[in-house]
């Protein structure tokens, strides 16, 4: 039997890990964690884009935004971790359920 | 001497006095001797000039009345009245002279006897200041031309009283009787006034001879003759509160509290003597009613007084309602019309009742001496149950006062037999023309009566034994300063001063000076003439004078009986007749009479009137307040409920939902996430865009 691929598949793989990118930052308590499901709604989003490009009007335009939120995401991965180092270093934890400063 | 100089003598006397009354009050600390010398020089200055005075006028204008009057405010002329202006002025006729002399040598020997008498006193310059001020009222009331002015001095004789009297301020007895004597004088005063005000209001004067003249012209008050009565007695009604007449006359012997040669200046010589001086003055005004008013008061208030007098122990207070009792007389002189004698029986009385107070005083004085050496502080010194047989040890005083006992009593060769004769002629003569053979009757009563109690003084005090023998030893007579006005006194009360016809006084030199005026009244209402009078009083005083002298003789004989010889026992004719003798010595219940009436009318009312201030007054006060308090309390309570309440309920609200939404606020990162997450997804179903 032969599986017909078509856009609802990348989608459906989309919607999955886009969950579960969610589920990670929401539940994580590590920050790096919360980090790595940003990673994953953003592939996510990727995903859709190439499919969307493949499949869709987008074409090569889903592709180019897809590159573009690599990059972005290397760049946000570089800023998030500066931050997360500096939480480290003011709170010695990385726990984000104590750092609660913002409270009041 | 002329008449411009005789008016400047007697400004003179009338003001020596006040300059001695301010130099005494304001520097009488630091004068020396406190300024008693002043005082009495100043009063001795004044007896020489009122003595010039006298003797011009009797013999330079013996007819003339000089005056002196100006214009005090002119009201220039008034709609309805035309010129209306007030002149005050003053007069000096016979009487005004004589009373001149009679004010100021009263004054000096008071203010001389009181040099030794008061010596001592705690305020012996105010004393004298006082003298001296009353002095000059009393100058100023005898001398005045007008209604005016009288009222003025009237009522300055009325306050010096009162400071005098209670002169012992720290005594409660004599504040209440300085109190009592002001107030019950204030009560004749009111008539007195009410009586001016209706002459003002009828002939825009005040002026005696203007008034008189008017009347005697036709211009009746309100054109009637009652109302001319009424006038009359409404004057004289002063007359009642200052002579201590019938009904006010309770205020003299509880005016004995004050130092006892004021109550020979003031009680016994001059300031009663007012009173009838009053009389004398308006008599041209006086219709044949009044004239019969005054006489009944007068004798009244003879017949009252002289019982009274019988059964008191005070030494002094029998004197005073003696002095009630003789001024008794002289009202009802005056109101019988024998005009002479009733003005010569109040210069006769002045100088031995005068002579009598300070007779009283020096015998005080010794009796307190001799208690206070003795260290005896309850014996009371003017009782005259602890006397007796002071003769040997104060014959000056003795003597003196033996003499004017029996001026008062009227026995022949003192000036005493002279004036009451008279009087007892006139009220005899009264009696003939017009059937009132009460007042003649009461006359000769009060005559026997008089008698009786003057020789009961003199027994009880001089004669006999004195009671403490111990005491008796202490007794001294009193100084010199004392003993001079005294024997003074005593010479003035003899026939010769005032005429020499030892049995009549008709031929002598007062009653050429002193002539019944004119009436002014019209002949309807006017009293038996002066030559109608004088034709009946001729015929009567032969019996008068056996008369009188048989009750007099009768009295000083039933007083050695009972007093001296001891033949009738006093205590057992008291205990014979208990509700007579109480009746008597709580002289007739008056002083409880008016304390149940006017007092406790005037109190109760009072009450009423503190009941109404303090319920009403107070009440719509304290209502004010508490209604103001009220509608603060309400719109407090609004402020702190509606708008407070609508002002916290705001901030309440912000308050909740503050705390409510701060739960949102955790600080924690995904939380926040989840939020957005539930929002974006709530916009999703929102707009229905999957």
């Amino acid at each position: 039997m032969t599986i017909h691929l078509s856009l609802v598949h990348f989608l459906f793989v989309s919607a999955v890990l886009f969950s579960l990118g969610v589920y990670a930052v929401l539940t994580r308590r590590n920050a790096i964690m919360v980090l790595m499901g940003i990673e994953l709604i953003l592939n996510s989003a990727n995903i859709n884009f190439i499919a969307f490009g493949h499949y869709g009007a987008l074409s090569i335009d889903g592709q180019m935004a897809a590159i573009f939120v690599i990059i972005l995401a290397a760049c946000e991965a570089a800023v998030a971790l500066a931050i997360v180092l500096n939480i480290f270093q003011q709170f010695n934890t990385v726990n984000v359920d104590d750092v609660d400063a913002l409270r009041d | 001497m002329n008449q411009e100089l005789i008016l400047q003598l007697s400004a003179a006397v009338l003001f020596l006095p006040l300059a001695s009354f301010l130099l005494i009050i304001f520097f009488g600390k630091r004068l020396p001797r406190q300024g008693d010398a002043i005082g009495t020089s100043m009063l001795g200055l004044a007896l020489l000039a009122s003595v010039v005075i006298l003797l011009a006028k009797l013999l330079l204008f013996h007819d003339e009345v000089l005056d002196f009057t100006f214009t005090w405010v002119d009201f220039k002329s008034v709609a309805g009245i035309g010129p209306l202006k007030i002149d005050l002025g003053i007069m000096i006729d016979n009487i005004t002279a004589i009373m001149l002399v009679v004010v100021t040598l009263i004054s000096f020997l008071v203010h001389l006897f009181s040099t030794a008498y008061m010596s001592g006193d705690v305020r012996y310059s105010r004393y004298f200041a006082y003298l001296g001020f009353f002095s000059f009222s009393m100058l100023g009331i005898v001398l005045t031309n007008n209604f005016f002015l009288m009222y003025v001095f009237w009522e300055l004789v009325g306050i010096s009283s009162y400071l005098l009297i209670g002169h012992w301020y720290e005594k409660k007895s004599a504040a209440d009787a300085s109190k009592k004597a002001f107030i019950v004088n204030r009560v004749g005063d009111v008539g007195m006034f009410i009586g001016i005000n209706i002459l003002w209001a009828n002939y825009h004067t005040f002026t005696f001879e203007k008034i008189f003249a008017a009347i005697a012209g036709g211009q009746i008050p309100y054109d009637s003759n009652p109302w001319l009565t009424a006038a009359g007695i409404l004057i004289f009604c002063g007359a009642i509160g200052k002579s201590a007449q019938f009904p006010l006359h309770v205020w003299l012997p509880d005016a004995m509290e004050g130092p006892t040669p004021v109550s020979a200046l003031i009680h016994a010589a001059t300031m009663v003597a007012a009173g009838v001086y009053l009389v004398a003055r308006t008599f041209p005004m006086m219709t044949a009613d009044a004239l019969v008013f005054i006489a009944y008061v007068g004798a009244i208030t003879a017949f009252i007084s002289a019982t009274i007098a019988i059964a008191q122990n005070d030494i002094k207070k029998v004197l005073a309602y003696s002095t009630i009792s003789q001024l008794g007389y002289m009202v009802l002189g005056l109101g019988v019309g024998a005009y002479t004698a009733g003005f010569f029986h109040l210069v006769t009385h002045a100088a031995f009742k005068a002579g009598l107070f300070l007779g009283s005083g020096s015998v005080i004085h010794a009796m307190h001496n001799a208690l206070h050496h003795q260290g005896d502080h309850h014996t009371d010194a003017q009782d005259l149950r602890n006397m007796g047989g002071l003769r040997k040890k104060m014959p000056v005083t003795f003597w003196a006062f033996l003499v004017y006992t029996l001026a008062i009593c009227g026995v022949p060769l003192t000036s005493g037999f002279l004036s009451k004769d008279e009087i007892l002629a006139g009220s005899l003569a009264f009696g003939k023309l017009t059937g009132q053979t009460l007042i003649p009757v009461i006359g000769f009563l009060v005559a026997g009566l008089t008698a009786f109690y003057m020789f009961r003084i003199v027994i009880l005090a001089f004669l006999g034994d004195h009671k403490d023998p111990a005491r008796f030893e202490h007794l001294h007579e009193s100084p010199k300063a004392m003993t001079i006005p005294l024997v003074v006194l005593a010479c003035l009360s003899f026939f010769a001063f005032y005429s020499f016809n030892p049995f009549g006084a008709s031929s002598g030199w007062f009653f050429h000076a002193v002539e019944r005026p004119m009436t002014a009244v019209p002949n309807a209402v006017a009293a038996a003439s002066a030559e109608e009078f004088e034709g009946v009083l001729h015929e009567s005083h032969v019996t008068a004078m056996m008369l009188s002298l048989s009750v007099a003789g009768l009295g000083i004989l039933l007083a050695y009986v009972t007093y001296y010889w001891k033949k009738i026992s006093a205590e057992k004719v008291a205990k014979a007749l208990p509700p007579v003798h109480a009746f008597l010595l709580n002289k007739w219940y008056f002083d409880e009479l008016y304390g149940a009436t006017a007092v406790a009318g005037t109190v109760g009312f009072s009450r009423v009137l503190a009941w109404f201030d303090s319920k009403i007054i107070d009440g719509i006060v304290n209502g004010a307040g508490s209604a103001t308090r009220l509608v603060s309390f309400a719109s407090g309570k609004f402020d702190s409920i509606v708008v407070d309440g609508a002002v916290n309920l705001v901030a309440y609200l912000a308050g909740f939902f503050g705390l409510l939404f701060r739960k949102i606020q955790t600080g924690k990162v995904q939380t926040y996430i989840a939020f957005v997450l539930v929002g974006v997804m709530v916009f999703f179903f929102i707009y229905r865009i999957v």
